[in-house]
């Protein structure tokens, strides 16, 4: 999954999408992964470095980390390929 | 840079809660690198805010009312001319343009007043009423648009378009309508405040999201912004807003205006829909309210209108700034009886 090229993600975990002109505030652990998807990393490369950043078993991971990307595609921050 | 001295008049002094854009239009032509300009607010009401904001207009004259007719607007333009020498007028009403238009010819002969206006094919092809052809001539999707002037033609309609729809005033007004009760309700509404006909549009479910625009008039666009709406006021107008980043919109903006070799400011309505399906409901033939968060994104679009109303060249804007946001809010001014009796009385102040 990618997200959109031009979402602008800052320090404090708020993400404009110019697209659509809405705005979102994410925790750290979404923060985590917004940054890791920016840099085009895989799904399963993020799914290690998730559970590893916050010590997670890989059913927790993964269960949480699909929850929190359905919902990028939800709020259309994902690229339209993937929408 | 010395900038240089000019006068502009502007209409469109009714920064209510449904706002003209004459005060924005006066605020990004004060910001102006290359004019000092001096502005003259041109009324139609005696409580219009603009006439009272001293800071920005610098002189205000009332205008006769749209329905007076061409004859006693060239007369009272005469008046001005003679007092001010305006070197540009920038009408902002879609209901006075068809008398600038009439008359922009004579403004620039007799009175060396210039404007920057649609032709009179260019803006009325693009009337709500003609919106179908419209969409279809510039090929733009567009929701099913039709005239009525009798109230039963809502039942007729009924056969063609679903529930919910949205009823609409020549110039101003829409509301969306859920069943024929409440469409014959708002028909009657409309036709006392617009007259007829009233448009019955097809609702297409979406997200609004509009563009501020100028052409040159020559198949050029000058410059583009596009702007969703954040908080919408009880009558439809946007509180606030946030400037976007949406290729596909603007290639569809820059389309219409190009083609319609459209000359002057104007508004795109648009509805974007989950397909991200942009549905045009309506082309303002003026700047909008919110004009002035195109020179917050780096498009002065009052000023170069202003520079191509004076037969100067002016090349595209090739950028603008997104995630720019205006939200506006209401002020009370202060003002002595004696400030408004003068445009009570004399009509000018």
């Amino acid at each position: 999954m990618n997200i959109r090229k031009n979402i602008a993600i800052s320090e404090s975990g708020f993400i404009f999408n110019p697209l659509t002109g809405d705005s979102f505030s994410v925790n750290e652990t979404g923060l985590f992964v917004l940054r890791k998807l920016k840099a085009e990393e895989n799904e399963e490369t993020i799914l290690k470095a998730f559970q590893e950043e916050f010590e997670l078993d890989r059913n927790t991971a993964e269960i949480d980390l699909n929850d929190f990307l359905s919902m990028l595609k939800s709020y259309q921050l994902t690229a339209y390929e993937e929408a | 840079m010395k900038r240089r001295k000019i006068t502009v008049g502007v209409t469109g002094l009714n920064n209510i809660d449904s706002p003209g854009p004459g005060i924005p239009v006066i605020r990004a032509l004060k910001e102006s690198r290359e004019f000092d300009v001096r502005i003259i607010g041109l009324s139609y009401e005696t409580l219009e805010p603009g006439i009272y904001m001293q800071e920005l207009v610098d002189k205000v004259y009332q205008l006769p009312l749209p329905t007076a007719g061409t004859t006693v607007l060239k007369e009272r333009l005469q008046y001005i001319h003679e007092a001010e020498k305006p070197d540009v007028i920038i009408p902002n009403f879609d209901a006075e343009l068809h008398n600038f238009i009439k008359i922009s010819q004579w403004m620039q002969e007799e009175l060396n007043m210039a404007t920057f206006l649609p032709s009179r094919d260019a803006f009325e092809e693009r009337q709500k009423a003609e919106l179908n052809k419209f969409g279809e001539k510039y090929g733009v999707r567009v929701p099913a648009s039709h005239m009525i002037s009798q109230v039963q033609g809502l039942k007729k309609l009924e056969e063609e378009i679903d529930y919910p729809m949205v009823i609409k005033g020549r110039y101003y007004d829409a509301y969306i309508v859920s069943s024929l009760e409440q469409a014959s309700s708002y028909f009657y509404k409309i036709v006392a405040k617009w007259g007829y006909p009233v448009i019955v549009q097809e609702f297409v479910n979406g997200t609004d999201v509009n563009v501020t625009a100028l052409g040159n008039g020559k198949g050029t666009c000058i410059g583009a912004v596009p702007m969703r709406k954040l908080y919408i006021t009880d009558k439809g107008k946007a509180w606030s807003g946030i400037s976007l980043e949406d290729d596909k919109l603007m290639e569809i903006s820059r389309n219409i205006i190009e083609k319609s070799q459209w000359r002057g400011g104007c508004e795109l309505e648009f509805i974007k829909t989950r397909k991200e399906e942009y549905y045009l409901i309506e082309m303002n033939p003026r700047f909008p309210a919110w004009v002035y968060l195109a020179n917050g994104c780096g498009q002065n679009h009052a000023e170069a209108l202003v520079k191509m109303a004076l037969g100067e060249e002016v090349k595209p804007f090739t950028q603008y700034r997104s995630g720019k946001m205006f939200i506006r809010y209401s002020y009370d001014m202060i003002v002595d009886i004696s400030e408004f009796e003068k445009i009570s009385t004399a009509g000018e102040k």
